[in-house]
Order: structure tokens, then C-alpha cells, then sequence
């Protein structure tokens, strides 16, 4: 596959992204016209950029769903849920015949089935019996629908001429490209009734450069070309310049893109009609002087808002007060929405994640060498490039930042499409969608939230006539949230449907043989046992869940990603699944101990104090034991003794306090030696069963230090004193 | 591609001729600019110029604005039929305010 060809699939696969998005958005909101337009616009690209490629069957079929668009988008077709389907089932097939297109494949006949059966019922939304008649009516242009409104505001510009605003940049001219060649071409296919040239940008004669452009103009002319060939006109210099078509008899959609393409945010609105070209500045005047009038003598007085003055005095028409009022709320939004994106090859990141990497460790290197020399100008210029590299360091790991809003929203579909299945009406709240991880976990994450998902739905909420009959609301509801929390980020699946049965799972887990009659285990040991392999309590297997194979898959792929899932009763009496995910696989900022002769390292967002031992506990408890941490019972776990280290010394033990979870637990160790920036290794292959151990990261020294696995170390805290607790107390009795 | 005659007065003739294209366009503004800092009036000579782009349009019009600035003359003449043709597409004619013959 060349490349322009993937960047082409990988443009559709993002435009039916959004596509699909803006179509449920439309089902919500039938008559909203942004959503609408973004629809448009998206087959609207797919069929520009697939007819490029000389992709017909993509060509020809975005052309019957562009051509059903546009009649939705001029009110000729009324927007109803079957339409929503239809549409659709054609992003879904589009996708198929750009894959296949781009592929070089033909289409099998089962999707020549479907395309003739998505033709013929787009078709009768057109009105048209024979399939794949070529309507003209690919043009973006609306055109004159409107004059009768035009003489009612009375204030619009009445021409029969286009008007074509034309902004260079400097650049244009050595890039080989002359303003004069699309003037003269601009006369083949049209008349110029008037240019001016703008020069008020002429630098002083110092900065004058001739070889920059600093020429503007605004040209009247005269021409049978629609909008798109006056815009091919410009095609070779698209990047270079600033270009606004006005087409004749200029109208308030038009006046609406305008307003929609100004770059600036943050303006006042008159600033924007002014910019716009809805109105002139005397208009803008005239109207800010009777808002002030109004307000004369009077105290404390609120001003008719100028935009409702402007209305009243027939100068603006609403319609592109509203455009423009919105642009002007959406002007932050849009700026970050704007920003421009790069693609960049993963390989080519991951590199510079790895030198980057490298990079770390030779500071730490560095570091402790002019540590050693006592040379003060060398430390104090190695601890601010240390500075730089971390920083270095941070933004490199977040160019592998994504939003985890695009996985969840695509779940939108998969709630619709599944409910509809059911037969059940549930409808997906989505919470924390700005929070950010890493590229690759994103990617892993999906199918494991899919299963759940599915699972809520399937087993977890009931069909509307049960819910009624529990006094619930008939519409289910699933809650996808995303937040962090000391380090990881969590991400919930929740419902609020019947919850999880705990004799069921019992009697399951009896079956299975997974526990031995006498256990008893509180209600969240009991709900973990749907993770365990081949635990499914539903009674039917549909195609969606039930075959028992999906949780403990889902646990698989968590802990694969180092991270854990859980899952518990909720306050609407629901189920709610946690996974708790690490931020990054790669880097992280690390607190390093001694313990003996060996240093290691704990992931410094999981720390959250660290204390002394005092000699009095340290003598009354063994390996594993107990303080007592303002009140509160901590666990904790001697790591000399755990990882059999020799006993070099016997005094001043430390413990450092460590979260993970809800759960707390200290690690004693020799000596604190700080924080430390720590690329993680992965361990060899005979290592990588050991129990608490997640990586290995080289010191600056050249030594290696292991970095713990906190969960599993905590957790192994807090079951040994479990056990050590009930051993003694067995003792205890024995002794009484 | 230049030449200057500084004239009694102070006023500068200056004679431009052959391609003024954008690659003797930064030679041009340097060598115009350069001869015409000390005079008391500038007129140019466009007669034998046979090809002009916007680069060195817009030297033109630096020239112009530079006149303007210093509260000189400036003025052109005998435009060719590339500058003619340029003017016109350009709509400049009555920026520079020269007698044209059409």
C-alpha cells in the first residue's frame, strides 16, 4: 500500500468516525444544522478524495448518500430514525469499499447485496426509481432561494457580480507562483469588472523584500462559473493563500460561511458581522450609538444587547445574528479544536521515546559524576539540564497522550446498535472523556471495554417492563467514566441495572469446584468470581455474552497492561467494574531505596509518605506486621526479609507508605535515597514470573535497581498478616 | 537592467529595461534603491521593459511609496506593453497617477 493511498484510508476511517458521531447526534436533535453539515461534509470529502483515487464504487455510492444530505440539508427530507439507519448502515458500507478499494479488492457479493439495498432505499428518499441515476447536484452553492428575504432586510449587497477577496502569503511568489497568472486566468473564464489591489501591508523600504508579497485584492467578477471552478482557479496556491468567494446576489448562508471561517476568537460581535462583511462599520456605529441613547439618564441600566439592536433595526438579518453569535461562544472551543495535527509514524516516535529514554539514564550518570566532582559550576549546570531532560522526558511521553474520548463515543454506536438488538432501551452517559494515556494502552483497552459494555447490557440491565416493575425509570442507563487517580487512570463501566445475583455466583462457583463448601466470602469476594475462566451466570447464551469466556479475558488483558480490575455494587443498585490503568509503559518518576546491598524502586506516584520504624514496633513484629499510622492500622511488609537480602544493618529501618487503590501498605527499607527519574526495562524472560517485581531500570552508578510491583507487593501485605494475624491468634488460644 | 542619469535639478532619469522577473528582483531593489537615495525626483523610463512580474511590481510600487514618503516626485513613463498589461490586470494605473497610452 503507497502512502497516500493510507493516508487516504486513514482520513475516511476518521471522517466516518465523525460521520457517525454527528448522525446519532442528529437523532437526538433532528434539526441541528451543525450536525447536519458535518455529515455532509464528511461524504462530501470521501467521495471528493475517492473520485481522486479513481475509487468509483466508493465515488458513485457517497454520491447517492451526498445527493440524499443535501436535500436533508435544504429541508426537502424530513429527518426521521428510519433515515438515521439507513445513513447509517451506508458509513458502515462505505467503509467496507474504502477498505476494499484501497486493498485493490473487489467487493464480495454479499456487499454488492447490501449496496444495491442501501441504493434502492436512499433512492426513495430521492425520489428516484432507477438506481445509480447521476444527479447534478454536487455543487455546495446555495443559491439565491432567498432574494425575497434579501428585500426585506433591505441591507444586504445587492450585485450580480462574485466577489472574490484574495490574501496571499509572502511566501506565494518564491514558490514559483505569480498573482498575475490566475488574474490572467481568471479572464478565461470570466470577466474582471473590477480589481483593487491592496498594498497597505508594504513594509518600510528596510524590510522590503520584492520577492515577498505583500499584495491584497478584492476582485468583482463577472462569470457562468459556479463557486468551484472559480476555486480551482486558485488550486495551486490553496496553501498559500486567503481566499473568500462571495457568489452573486450574496445571501445569508454565505455571510454565515464567512463567519464561520474567520480564524479570530475572542471578538466582540460587532467586530464579527464587521469581519464578515454583514455589516459595515457606519452600520456599526449607528446601532452602538441608539444601544447608548437608550441608556441616557437612566441609571443602572441594562442595554438592549447590540446584536437584538441590530436585529430590530433591520440591519442584520437573525438568522446570521445567530451564525455569529455562536461563533463567538464557540471561539475558545474551536481555537483547541483547530490545532493543527501532524501525523507522525509510531515508529519514529517510539524511537524517540527510547532515545529519550537512554537519554535519562546517561543524565543520571552525568549527574552523579559532577555530584562526585564537588565541582559547583558543573553541578549547578548538570541539575538545569537535568531539568531540561525531565522536561524533555514529560513531553515526549505526551506526544503518546490521546483523549480517551474517541474509544468511549465510539461506544455510542455499539449502545444504540445493541439496545436495539435487545430490545431494550438504554442509553450511555459517557464522564472524564478529556482524560489522557498512553497511545498503546487506548488501543488494547477497547475490546475489553466492548465486554463490558455488552455484559451491562445483556445481563446487568432488565427490559423496561421489569424495570418498571422494580419502581426504576424504563430506560436503562450505562455510565462509561474516566478519571485519574495517583497515577493510573481508572475507568468505570457502571449500570443501574439488577446487579450482580450473590447466591447465583455461589452456587455457580459450588459447581465449578472455584470454592469448598465451608468458605465464606464477603459480597466483593463473591463478585470477583466472575473473573475467574469459565464463569458465567447467564442462564441463556445469547450471541452477545453469557459463553463465559469474556471476563476472564478482560482480566487478562488488564493485567497485561499492568494494570487490575474490580468490581462492586453500586449506589443505583447496579454493577460497576473498575480498571485502573498506569498512564504510561514507558518512564516514570521513581523513589529509590536500599534494602541491603540492592536498590529499588518504587513508582513515586504511588508513594505517599515516608516514616521511621521505630525500634520498639520493629522488635515486637516479625517479617510482616502492623503499626499504627495516626489511628489507622497500616500494614507492613519488610522487603529485606522478602527479597532475602543480607542484613548489613540494624538501626534506623524507614517505611515508606505506599496507595495503590483504596488500599495502603508500608515497605520497610534500610535507606530513602530520593526521587529518581526511572526508564523501565522490562525484565528478562526467566524473571518474568517472579511476584513482585514489574521492570528493572538502570542507576546512574550503572547498577540496576528493580522497580517493585506495588499492587502485587500491597496486596501481598495485607493477605500475609491476614494469615500471620490468624496464626498468632490460633496461638493465642492454644496458650490461654 | 538599470541605469541612472541624475540631471542638474536633481532629478533622477532612470531607464529600466529586458525581464524584470523575480530573479534580478532583489538585485533591482538594491541597485534602484541604492542610486536613487540622493535624488530630488525620480522618473522612470519603462520603454524597453519586456517582461514584468509582481515581484518587481512591487519594487514599483516601493519606489512610489518611498517618493511619497521622502515628498519627491515620482513618476514613470513610456510604459511598454508588459508594464501596460500588468497595470491593467492590477488596476494600478490611477495608484501611480501616470498618463497612460492605451
Amino acid at each position: 500500500m503507497s502512502s497516500p493511498e493510507e493516508t487516504f484510508l486513514l482520513e475516511c476511517g476518521e471522517l466516518l468516525t465523525s460521520m457517525e458521531e454527528a448522525l446519532l447526534e442528529m437523532e437526538d436533535n433532528p434539526s441541528d444544522p451543525d450536525s447536519i453539515g458535518a455529515i455532509f461534509r464528511a461524504a462530501h470529502t470521501i467521495k471528493g478524495t475517492g473520485g481522486v483515487f479513481g475509487y468509483d464504487d466508493v465515488e458513485a455510492f457517497t454520491h447517492i448518500v451526498e445527493n440524499v444530505l443535501d436535500k436533508v440539508r435544504d429541508n426537502e427530507i424530513t429527518v426521521d430514525s428510519n433515515l438515521i439507519a439507513i445513513l447509517l448502515s451506508s458509513c458502515d458500507h462505505m467503509e467496507v469499499l474504502v477498505t476494499k478499494a484501497v486493498a485493490n479488492e473487489d467487493i464480495s457479493d454479499d456487499d454488492k447485496v447490501v449496496d444495491a439495498g442501501l441504493r434502492a432505499s436512499l433512492n426513495q428518499y430521492l425520489g428516484v426509481t432507477a438506481p445509480g441515476t447521476n444527479t447534478e447536484s454536487t455543487t455546495e452553492i446555495v443559491e439565491g432561494k432567498s432574494s425575497v428575504e434579501i428585500e426585506n432586510t433591505g441591507s444586504m449587497v445587492i450585485s450580480d457580480n462574485w466577489h472574490i477577496s484574495l490574501r496571499f502569503d509572502l511566501e506565494v511568489l518564491q514558490n514559483g507562483m505569480d498573482p498575475l497568472s490566475f488574474m490572467r486566468y481568471l479572464q478565461k473564464i470570466g470577466e474582471i469588472v473590477h480589481v483593487t489591489t491592496l498594498h497597505d501591508d508594504f513594509p518600510s523600504l528596510e524590510e522590503f523584500d520584492p520577492e515577498l508579497c505583500y499584495l491584497g485584492f478584492e476582485i468583482a467578477f463577472s462569470s457562468e462559473a459556479d463557486k468551484e471552478e472559480i476555486e480551482q482557479v486558485f488550486e495551486f496556491v490553496r496553501d498559500m493563500c486567503t481566499l473568500h468567494i462571495l457568489p452573486p446576489r450574496a445571501q445569508i448562508q454565505h455571510f454565515a460561511e464567512v463567519i464561520q471561517s474567520l480564524p479570530e476568537d475572542d471578538m466582540r460581535i460587532g467586530e464579527i458581522l464587521i469581519a464578515s462583511g454583514v455589516l459595515t462599520e457606519r452600520e456599526l456605529s449607528n446601532a452602538l450609538n441608539s444601544q447608548n441613547k437608550e441608556c441616557e439618564g437612566v441609571e443602572a441600566c441594562t442595554p438592549t444587547p447590540i446584536g437584538e439592536v441590530l436585529v430590530e433595526t433591520k440591519v442584520v438579518h437573525e438568522e446570521v445574528l445567530n451564525v455569529a453569535l455562536s461563533k463567538q461562544n464557540k471561539g475558545q472551543l474551536s481555537k483547541s479544536a483547530k490545532q493543527t495535527v501532524l501525523r507522525v509514524d509510531a515508529d519514529k516516535l517510539d524511537s524517540l521515546i527510547n532515545l529519550v529514554g537512554e537519554l535519562v539514564i546517561s543524565g543520571a550518570t552525568a549527574n552523579m559524576l559532577s555530584n562526585n566532582s564537588g565541582d559547583e559550576l558543573l553541578i549547578e549546570s548538570m541539575s538545569s539540564m537535568s531539568r531540561l531532560v525531565e522536561e524533555i522526558r514529560d513531553n515526549a511521553l505526551n506526544l503518546r497522550m490521546v483523549q480517551i474520548g474517541e474509544t468511549f463515543n465510539r461506544f455510542k454506536r455499539v449502545v444504540r446498535d445493541v439496545s436495539k438488538e435487545l430490545g431494550k432501551d438504554i442509553i450511555l452517559n459517557i464522564n472524564g472523556a478529556d482524560a489522557e494515556l498512553d497511545k498503546t494502552v487506548v488501543e488494547k483497552i477497547g475490546d475489553p471495554l466492548m465486554h463490558l459494555i455488552r455484559n451491562s447490557m445483556d445481563h446487568g440491565i432488565e427490559s423496561s417492563a421489569d424495570r418498571i416493575a422494580a419502581g426504576k425509570d424504563a430506560q436503562g442507563n450505562v455510565w462509561l467514566n474516566a478519571f485519574h487517580d495517583s497515577g493510573n487512570i481508572v475507568i468505570e463501566v457502571a449500570d443501574d441495572g439488577r446487579g450482580l445475583d450473590r447466591d447465583k455466583l455461589l452456587a455457580k462457583a459450588h459447581e465449578k469446584g472455584l470454592i469448598s463448601d465451608g468458605q465464606v466470602l464477603t459480597d466483593h469476594e463473591v463478585f470477583r468470581l466472575i473473573f475467574e475462566a469459565g464463569f458465567s451466570t447467564a442462564e441463556k447464551v445469547t450471541n452477545l455474552s453469557g459463553r463465559g469466556v469474556g471476563m476472564d479475558v478482560v482480566r487478562r488483558n488488564i493485567e497485561a497492561l499492568r494494570g487490575s480490575v474490580d468490581v462492586d455494587k453500586n449506589e443505583y443498585g447496579g454493577t460497576t467494574v473498575s480498571i485502573r490503568l498506569p498512564l504510561t509503559l514507558a518512564i516514570i518518576d521513581g523513589f529509590l531505596v536500599r534494602v541491603g546491598d540492592s536498590s529499588y524502586v518504587i513508582p513515586l506516584d504511588m508513594v505517599n509518605e515516608c516514616i521511621e520504624l521505630e525500634k520498639g514496633e520493629r522488635d515486637e513484629n516479625g517479617m510482616h506486621g502492623y503499626i499504627n499510622l495516626r489511628d489507622e492500622v497500616l500494614p507492613y511488609l519488610r522487603l529485606r526479609d522478602y527479597f532475602d537480602e543480607p542484613c548489613t544493618q540494624k538501626n534506623n529501618e524507614s517505611i515508606v507508605v505506599v496507595k495503590y487503590g483504596s488500599n495502603k501498605a508500608g515497605f520497610v527499607v534500610d535507606e530513602l535515597l530520593g526521587e529518581l527519574q526511572t526508564v523501565i526495562k522490562p525484565m528478562g524472560k526467566i524473571l518474568q514470573n517472579v511476584k513482585g517485581l514489574s521492570g528493572a531500570t538502570i542507576l546512574g552508578s550503572g547498577n540496576v535497581a528493580i522497580i517493585l510491583d506495588v499492587p502485587n507487593l500491597v496486596q501481598r501485605a495485607i493477605q500475609s498478616n491476614n494469615v500471620h494475624g490468624i496464626k498468632s491468634g490460633s496461638e493465642n488460644v492454644v496458650l490461654h | 537592467m538599470i541605469k541612472v542619469k541624475k540631471k542638474k535639478t536633481g532629478l533622477c532619469e532612470v531607464d529600466l529595461d529586458g525581464e524584470l522577473t523575480i530573479y534580478e528582483a532583489a538585485s533591482l531593489k538594491e541597485e534602484l534603491f541604492k542610486k536613487i537615495e540622493k535624488c530630488k525626483g525620480v522618473s522612470i523610463n519603462l520603454s524597453n521593459v519586456s517582461e514584468l512580474d509582481t515581484s518587481c511590481f512591487q519594487i514599483l510600487i516601493a519606489a512610489k511609496r518611498e517618493c511619497d514618503k521622502r515628498e519627491i516626485e515620482f513618476t514613470m513613463n513610456s510604459h511598454s506593453p508588459a508594464v501596460l498589461d500588468v497595470m491593467d490586470l492590477y488596476n494600478m494605473g490611477s495608484y501611480f497617477g501616470d498618463p497612460l497610452v492605451l
